[in-house]
């Protein structure tokens, strides 16, 4: 489809630095990097969203992948720890074999996959272009994404904007008011859960 | 190698998730499972947008020729005056777009992970405070010796 282009070379570029930015995160100890490359990570991802002419998306993952999740990430970190601690070799071996398999599985089936970029792929040719076309007419809007989201599955929006609602709510009870988040310890029967049995702290 | 350009965009999104689904397997460390997580979470991010894009198409916005083209008739000046890109652009063919409905659903998604990912920070702020630390394999044996022995006697 299409051949290849100049977009082509700048896919594959965009493409190779989230690979060195994920590869970055496996190797990394220091938790404020991680957190950091993280927030790359959502950035290249919204680059190359705009290439794949997603901009809604692009502008949604810039600010809340790379703006929101790297705030609060780096709040979390502040209120816990700075560094993880390296885990030894032989207990990656095990998530290292799952992962390879399920990768295997999943590179069996791309040879099934439309082509990259495909017009008459089953996932573009019948509801996208309905939507298409039915937006010119029913809702007068130019940005059809916008025309889904708020139009024909509004119901849909108003079910997310509860989630981020009780997502709130959840932290609010997780973590209360008076500001001591991350300061208390919780010491049931007057002895810190962490220490060995008769070292009262 | 055609095969390959055709794919690319499926083989290295699945070595990304792969990565990510690794990190959270195989860290210990709560936050930088999280970090996993995310990076996971955006690599199928990536499987879904690349899967709706149609090369040589536009971002789904109507061109406003065709928005208006139908309503306003071809009487006024408004769209001739203000758009600098020649009339016969449009006319020349039918304009072709990317399809929005993957974007859709993945901006639904965005908001919905960072939900999730938020409660998840605040649990592993809830565990440090009561265990002191948010290493796996510490939790787990704090919490054998609290079953074997209790907190207290």
């Amino acid at each position: 489809m299409g051949g290849i282009t100049p977009t082509l070379f700048l896919d594959m570029g965009l493409l190779a630095m989230l690979v060195v930015v994920a590869m970055a995160v496996v190797r990394l100890r220091s938790l404020f990097a991680i957190v950091m490359l993280q927030g790359v990570y959502s950035l290249l991802s919204a680059a190359w969203f705009v290439s794949l002419d997603a901009v809604d998306v692009a502008f949604t993952e810039a600010a809340v992948g790379a703006g929101i999740s790297t705030v609060l990430m780096l709040g979390a970190m502040l209120l816990t720890e700075r560094e993880a601690k390296p885990v030894p070799l032989q207990k990656q071996l095990g998530p290292l074999f799952v992962v390879c398999i399920v990768g295997l599985a999943m590179f069996y089936a791309v040879g099934d996959m439309p082509a990259f970029g495909d017009a008459l792929s089953p996932a573009n040719s019948y509801v996208g272009a309905d939507y298409i076309a039915a937006t010119k007419n029913e809702i007068i809007l130019p940005n059809v994404v916008t025309a889904v989201l708020a139009s024909y599955r509004s119901f849909d929006t108003f079910g997310e904007v509860v989630v981020v609602y009780m997502a709130g709510l959840g932290i609010l009870l997780l973590l209360g008011l008076n500001g001591n988040a991350g300061k208390w310890r919780a010491k049931p029967n007057g002895q810190n859960v962490g220490d060995k049995k008769g070292e009262q702290s | 190698m055609a095969a390959f350009f055709e794919h690319f965009n499926f083989v290295v999104v699945i070595v990304l998730m792969m990565t990510g689904l690794f990190v959270v397997f195989a860290t210990q460390n709560m936050i930088k499972k999280l970090v996993g997580l995310s990076v996971f979470q955006t690599s199928v991010f990536l499987l879904y947008i690349s899967l709706s894009k149609v090369s040589g198409a536009q971002p789904p916005i109507i061109a406003k020729k065709d928005l208006y083209g139908a309503s306003y008739g071809t009487g006024g000046g408004y769209d001739s005056a203000s758009s600098s890109v020649p009339d016969s652009t449009y006319q020349a063919a039918e304009v072709l777009y990317s399809n929005p409905l993957p974007h859709v659903l993945i901006l639904t998604a965005i908001v919905v992970g960072v939900a999730t990912l938020a409660i998840g920070l605040a649990l592993v702020v809830r565990v440090r405070e009561v265990y002191g630390t948010i290493e796996d394999d510490e939790i787990n044996k704090i919490d054998y010796n609290i079953n074997l022995e209790g907190v207290a006697k």
